[in-house]
């Protein structure tokens, strides 16, 4: 039988974990989108200078 | 003013540290655990939260790292899964004799002494190898599904992959070599990972490259697989302890995760050569740093542990930033090559 204790630090450890990959993903969309509009123009500004 | 229990200049030096580690994890496919939980201590966080915050952020960036290399097809994840399943098996042996050795009352000196040999020996060998020019320029980083030409396939590879043992595996770059090969390879950098008690990724990557024959940039986008499994496996583990601290992983990781991206666009712009000349430098400065402090530890000097810290921090700083001028002028001899005033 599973403990109750046990039960709720897996569910903490998981909502955890879950925090962290959520970041995760919403960092790579953001920082994506944020590429997207000027990254080419950070390139270029690079090639050029 | 304070955030998450933290003063904004922590934030700022949490971020700032996260850029850093991340440009290193996002080109090199490692560098998160072995940079992070050193930091911690040395800054007064118990030993417990270093290591679990430590992984919490190896898993945030390394999942961020890898859908970076997934855009740029440099993920294999037939061989990741193949070798997460070796990988394990290794752990456990790997554990199982620490555990062995620490009822011996050896386990201490002998895995310090294995990691500095390890790490300097990988280290040394990388670099020779780079500067020899050995399997190293002429994959083209953009063909990730092309053959790799013969001569850039270092020789341990070649003889591995001449094993004709059933089922023989094709992965991506043209390599075909048997299952049981790719197994054994796996086993082996878990025993060691296990062993040594590191994420595994500085013996990982090398391992994909010089005995299989993977690409480079396949190895490090497929290292960067498997270390979203064990690191979220590792992180949840310590997370049950209430090891993992979120006001030292959400700065991090922010900070990381734009540096994955550059780390990992690098990876398509810098010379191979270079990449592994980089490579081989951190581990040796990196080797050199757990020398420093396990004398500090022998000899009870204090100042070694920070010493140390700087070594740790200093190759860091030295090679991202290498990373980065490298990726600068690449880029601005590509522009003077193809502008019509070069003609």
């Amino acid at each position: 039988m599973i403990e109750a204790g046990a039960l709720s630090a897996s569910v903490d450890g998981a909502v955890l974990i879950g925090v962290v990959l959520v970041e995760a993903i919403i960092l790579y969309g953001v920082y994506g989108v944020v590429e997207d509009v000027l990254g080419q123009r950070v390139v270029n500004r690079l090639r050029n200078t | 003013m304070e955030l998450l229990g933290l003063s904004m200049a922590m934030i700022g030096l949490f971020v700032g540290f996260g850029l850093l580690i991340g440009v290193l994890f996002g080109f090199f496919g490692m560098g998160g655990s072995f940079l992070v939980t050193p930091a911690l201590l040395v800054m007064g966080y118990p030993t417990r939260v270093a290591v679990g915050s430590g992984l919490a952020f190896v898993f945030g960036t390394s999942v961020i790292a890898t859908l970076k290399h997934r855009d740029l097809g440099q993920v294999d994840y037939k061989l990741g899964l193949l070798m997460i399943v070796g990988t394990t098996a290794g752990i456990e042996v790997g554990k199982e004799t620490v555990v062995h050795l620490e009822s011996l009352g050896l386990a201490g000196s002998i895995i310090s002494v294995t990691y500095v040999f390890l790490l300097g020996g990988i280290g040394a060998f990388v670099t020779y190898e780079a500067v020899k020019g050995d399997g190293g320029d002429g994959i083209d980083h953009d063909a990730a599904e092309e053959p790799a030409d013969a001569d850039d396939i270092p020789d341990i590879a070649k003889k591995i992959q001449s094993y004709n043992v059933p089922p023989m595996i094709d992965l991506r770059g043209g390599v075909t070599v048997s299952l049981w090969m790719i197994l054994g390879v796996a086993f082996a950098t878990g025993l060691l990972s296990g062993f040594l008690g590191v994420g595994g990724g500085f013996i990982r990557m090398p391992a994909l490259f010089y005995l299989i024959g993977v690409p480079v940039p396949i190895a490090v986008g497929t290292d960067l697989f498997e270390i979203v499994f064990s690191g979220g496996l590792g992180s949840f583990l310590y997370a049950l302890d209430g090891g993992v601290d979120l006001s030292i992983v959400v700065p991090l990781l922010a900070g990381s995760a734009f540096g994955a991206r550059i780390g990992s666009a690098a990876t398509s712009i810098v010379d191979e050569g270079e990449i592994k000349v980089y490579f081989g430098l951190m581990l040796l400065g990196g080797a050199l740093a757990v020398a420093v402090r396990e004398i500090g530890n022998v000899y009870e000097i204090p100042i070694l542990n920070r010493v140390s810290l700087a070594l740790i921090l200093g190759s860091a700083l030295l090679v991202s930033g290498a990373v980065v001028y490298s990726s600068i002028t690449a880029l601005r001899e590509e522009h003077r090559a193809s502008s019509p005033t070069a003609e």
